[in-house]
This record gives C-alpha cells, structure tokens and sequence, in this order.
C-alpha cells in the first residue's frame, strides 16, 4: 500500500452499498418509535402497583398485545442498528469487531424472541 | 510519535466540553442504557406471564425504593432519547442547524425531557394512590 491513511488503500473499492438501507431503516423506526412510546409511557405509569389480573387482562385485551407486541419489534429492530453503529464506531480491532456484533446481535434476537413469546403468553392465556 | 500511536481527529480531549457534544454522546449512552431498561421490560413481561406468584416478584423488585429509582432513570433516559431522537429526525429533514437554533433545541430538549419524566412520575403515583 502507498503511503499515507489507510483510506488510500479503499480507494476504488466502491462502496459497501448498504449504507443508506440501514440509515433509513434507523429513522423509520424512530418514527415509528415516537407514538409507539407515546402510548407506551402513560400505560405503564397506569399499571404501575396493579394486580396480576389488572395487568395481565389488560395486556391480553387485543388492542393492547398487538400495540405492544409493534412496540417490542420496532425497537428491537432500532436497537439493533442502534448498536451495530455504536460498535462499528467504537471497536476498531477485526476480531473484537467481529465478536462483539455477533455478541449483540444473538443477545438482541434471544431477548427479542423472548419479549414476543411474553406477549403471546399472555394474549392466547396460555 | 511512532505511527500507531498519534491522536485521531476530532482530538475531543482538548475540547472545552460544550452542550451540543455532551447531548451528543448522552444519546448515544442513554439508547445502550434503554437496552437494559429494554431487558427490564422483557423480564417483566415474561413474569406476568408465568402467573401471580413470579409476577409479586417482579413488582416487590420495581417497586421497592432502588427499583423505583432505576425506573427513573429509565423513564429520563427514554424521554431524552426520544426528544433528542426527534431533534435528529428535524436535523435529517434539513432543518435547524444555525448555531443559536442548536442550542436553543438542545436546552429544549433537556427541559422537555426533564417536564415528561415528572409529568408521567406524577401521573403514575396518582394512579397507583388510587388503589388497584
């Protein structure tokens, strides 16, 4: 490689060509986020010291399980490329990069199955 | 200097620390942080759904006097991460980047998100004073 910053050696590479998709979906589902939690915050301030059957009937009445089950999805999503930016930013070394995404994104997709599997609980009784 | 070793732009360190990077950064802090509230939520959903006795658990926890404080630091966490993430959502449409305007945004911001998070603490113990 010439001498000189290491971009030298990208040059002519063209782009990774993804950039834009994971930027869109980042700001679509921070939109998506802002009614979300605005009806989010108020229904938990609204359960807070409830009785088991006050929550779990009003999180398995319809409207609600499928609100919460959007909300749940959408920001695991967010939360996602949320991170995989932070850590693209953040941890420079190939390995550590490498590991350390795989290392999200299976916590981010065992909690994410785990949330909707809660949802799902409660709406079908189970 | 060997190669390795010398300071990257944007040289933050020799910064006198300003609003606009402390926001800057706190939105990057607060999103991991809500991973965690995030986790919270997922753990108090699973024990509603496993019955009455793992869901007394769950509520002793988050109620108690350090659960209650975490969910403070939560709630403010997620208000200023969504009043901070719809001041990006405004920059990305181009608007708002005169340098009065910033901070004008930034401090509302800060204010907003404080105003929420006693607003919805005030209207949760309402509720919660009102009984089951």
């Amino acid at each position: 490689m010439s001498p000189g910053a290491p971009t030298g050696g990208a040059g002519g590479s063209g782009s990774a060509k993804e950039g834009a998709g994971h930027w869109w979906a980042q700001r679509l589902t921070a939109i998506a986020l802002v009614p979300l939690t605005i009806w989010f915050v108020p229904s938990m301030a609204m359960l807070a010291g409830k009785s088991h059957g006050a929550v779990v009937a009003w999180l398995g009445a319809p409207l609600n399980a499928i609100l919460m089950a959007l909300l749940l999805a959408v920001t695991f999503y967010h939360v996602w490329l949320g991170l995989e930016s932070i850590i693209e930013d953040y941890v420079h070394t190939e390995r550590r990069h490498v590991a350390t995404l795989i290392a999200m994104k299976i916590a981010v997709a065992v909690l994410a199955l785990a949330a909707l599997f809660a949802v799902a609980r409660i709406a079908f009784g189970g | 200097m060997p190669k390795g070793k010398r300071p990257l732009s944007p040289h933050l360190q020799v910064y006198r620390p300003q609003l606009t990077m402390i926001l800057s950064i706190f939105h990057r802090i607060t999103g991991v942080a809500l991973f965690a509230g995030l986790a919270l939520l997922v753990y108090w959903l699973l024990a509603a759904g496993a019955g009455p006795g793992p869901f007394a658990v769950a509520q002793g926890l988050l109620g108690s006097w350090l659960g209650m404080v975490v969910l403070l630091g939560f709630s403010f966490a997620l208000f200023y991460h969504l009043c901070n993430g719809v001041r990006h959502l405004v920059w990305d449409a181009g608007w708002g980047f005169e340098l009065p305007q910033v901070y004008a945004s930034g401090w509302a911001v800060v204010v907003v998100s404080i105003l929420l998070t006693g607003a919805a603490w005030a209207f949760g113990l309402t509720v919660m004073g009102g009984g089951s």
